[in-house]
């Protein structure tokens, strides 16, 4: 042992960059590996003929693609960012008083963080799940507006597009409250002490200090919630129905039944240039920002 | 110069964490329900409960889901913290670049990368099972833990390594006995994780399992499509409870190691 340990300090010592890499080898290895490589065979795969029991066959055609221009396929690509844009509008709606609130609740504040924080470790499924048992026909929603005599008949509210947009906020709204929380912490309070003793009133002070400074938490929160809500598959598959399929569901459906691999790879493509679409407008707004915001 | 909230603001506000709680809240309660027909409160039981205990795919798919998690924080969180380490730690040209594509796979819709995964595997044959399953898990683990670690190093004072290397110890030494334990909260946290989103993890999951390697959220799901019935609520109960105590164990923890 001590003569390995001299031999590996030595050879630290001659090639210092050495190091870098036996550090970063073995991950970015098995990510070139078990994530980049795959993409990059999926877009292959999207541009190949698509063989008959599944799989591909050799050749090139863009088919896949302009299949993307039959009415069917494009209302669900325009539901899934219609989908998306409305999640994401509700989730800062609702999320920024939140985190305004948490941000200014004094000694209550680590209770309500951790209420927020806690649906973050709670299983996806296990709250997809909760939402079904209160939504469903025979659920609790129902059970009780029939009993206390507002309805007479169960209203259907799962598989809807109601159920799937309730279910996209339950899931993702943390995702919003927390990044505007934190710009919204950082806030220093002599800047609004300052607004109020030159004569600014309550809304003019949240107006032009408070909401100007957290715009980078409201930017990060809407990419968080923009990002999964259109690539969600669970939500729309468990409370949509066959009505409200998005992305993510027609991927699914084109490896699970339809055994069309190329269309398959193709939506995948689609989404996933959304999502790095939005991630550089993200950027592009970040580095716009005023300098003290940041 | 604190004052109080306006009224509407509260109401809002308070609606919002009923929103956010009280489905899971109903659910737990409903869970110790006797009644199957599930809504009508009819006195409490722990049918369900031991229900659970007779269904060999439930055993089965907790085992699979242990065994899947364990193996993939620990290969995650080695290969993870050494890149966070490999970043920090070097000055090399690409490194910005290297930073940005580790932000890929946190973006990357889960869809996207079990399908990927799906097509490599098929095309060099690898049988579906619970390697092939790990495998996946690790992909989309490596780049959380490095975000978690990279910036408990980043909080981290460099000088107490310039110390040690001055006072005569070795690089391995100064590691092990100086980096490693005031980076140990950032492990910690990336494993846990890690984990969590091992053992949570169903979209992936789906198309990476082979017959017989269902993890227990397949199992949980293929329960909710076939009919609902309370055993959910009790299993859904447990897997709360579980996510739980794994926090505050690893939340305490971390503290003292802290210290």
């Amino acid at each position: 042992m001590p003569l390995l340990r001299e031999r590996v300090l030595g050879w630290l010592h001659r090639r210092p960059e050495a190091q870098a890499w036996s550090l970063l080898g073995p991950g970015i290895g098995f990510l070139v590996v078990f994530f980049l490589i795959p993409l990059l065979i999926m877009f292959a795969y999207s541009v190949m003929p698509r063989g008959e029991y599944g799989g591909v066959e050799r050749g090139f055609t863009l088919e896949a693609y302009q299949r993307f221009f039959v009415p069917i396929y494009l209302t669900i690509l325009i539901r899934t960012f219609v989908v998306a844009i409305i999640c994401t509008v509700i989730c800062l709606a609702l999320g920024y008083p939140v985190a305004y609130a948490v941000a200014r609740s004094g000694r209550w504040k680590n209770l309500l963080l951790f209420l927020v924080v806690l649906p973050f470790w709670t299983s996806f499924l296990v709250r997809t799940f909760a939402m079904i048992f209160l939504m469903r026909d025979t659920g609790l929603i129902n059970t009780w507006l029939l009993k206390l005599g507002f309805i007479r008949e169960p209203l259907t509210i799962l598989y809807t597009p109601f159920s799937v947009m309730a279910g996209l906020v339950y899931g993702f709204l943390p995702f919003m409250i927390l990044p505007i929380y934190a710009s919204l912490e950082k806030l220093d309070n002599s800047l609004l002490e300052a607004a109020e003793v030159l004569g600014a009133r309550p809304a003019a002070r949240f107006r032009q200090v408070t909401l100007p400074l957290s715009l980078p938490g409201v930017v990060a929160g809407c990419l968080l919630v923009f990002i999964p809500a259109l690539g969600s598959f669970l939500t729309s598959d468990l409370l949509g129905g066959a009505k409200q399929l998005m992305i993510g569901n027609l991927v699914q459906n084109q490896f699970a039944s339809a055994r069309n691999w190329p269309f398959g790879s193709a939506a995948s493509f689609i989404l996933m240039a959304l999502v790095l679409a939005a991630v550089l407008v993200y950027l592009r707004i970040r580095d716009d920002a005023p300098e003290g915001a940041r | 110069m604190r004052r109080g909230l306006p009224r509407w603001l509260v109401a809002l506000v308070a609606a919002v964490y009923v929103f956010l709680h009280l489905p899971i809240l109903v659910l737990v309660v409903f869970s110790f329900n006797a009644s199957k027909f599930s809504v009508e409160w009819t006195g409490f039981s722990l049918e369900w409960y031991r229900r659970l205990l007779e269904r060999d795919d439930i055993l089965h798919g907790l085992r699979a889901s242990l065994i899947v998690g364990v193996a993939a924080t620990l290969i995650s969180t080695l290969l993870g913290t050494f890149i966070a380490l490999g970043l920090a730690r070097h000055k090399f040209r690409g490194r910005r670049v290297l930073e940005a594509l580790l932000y890929v796979p946190i973006v990357t819709p889960e869809i996207v990368t079990g399908i990927s995964l799906l097509i490599l595997y098929v095309l060099l044959g690898f049988p579906l099972g619970i390697a092939t399953i790990t495998i996946a898990h690790i992909a989309f683990c490596i780049s959380f833990v490095v975000v978690v670690v990279l910036a408990r190093i980043e909080g981290m004072d460099e000088s107490l390594e310039e110390a040690s290397l001055i006072l005569g110890a070795d690089e391995i030494t100064t590691f092990w006995k100086v980096t490693v334990p005031q980076l140990w909260p950032g492990i910690l946290s990336g494993a846990l994780l890690a984990f969590t989103m091992s053992f949570d993890d169903f979209v992936i999951t789906s198309f990476v399992a082979g017959p017989g390697s269902s993890t227990l959220p397949l199992v949980v799901y293929s329960m909710v499509r076939r009919n609902i019935e309370p055993s959910i609520n009790a299993i859904s109960t447990l897997i709360l409870v579980m996510t739980t105590l794994l926090i505050y164990v690893a939340d305490r923890f971390g503290r003292e190691r802290a210290r």
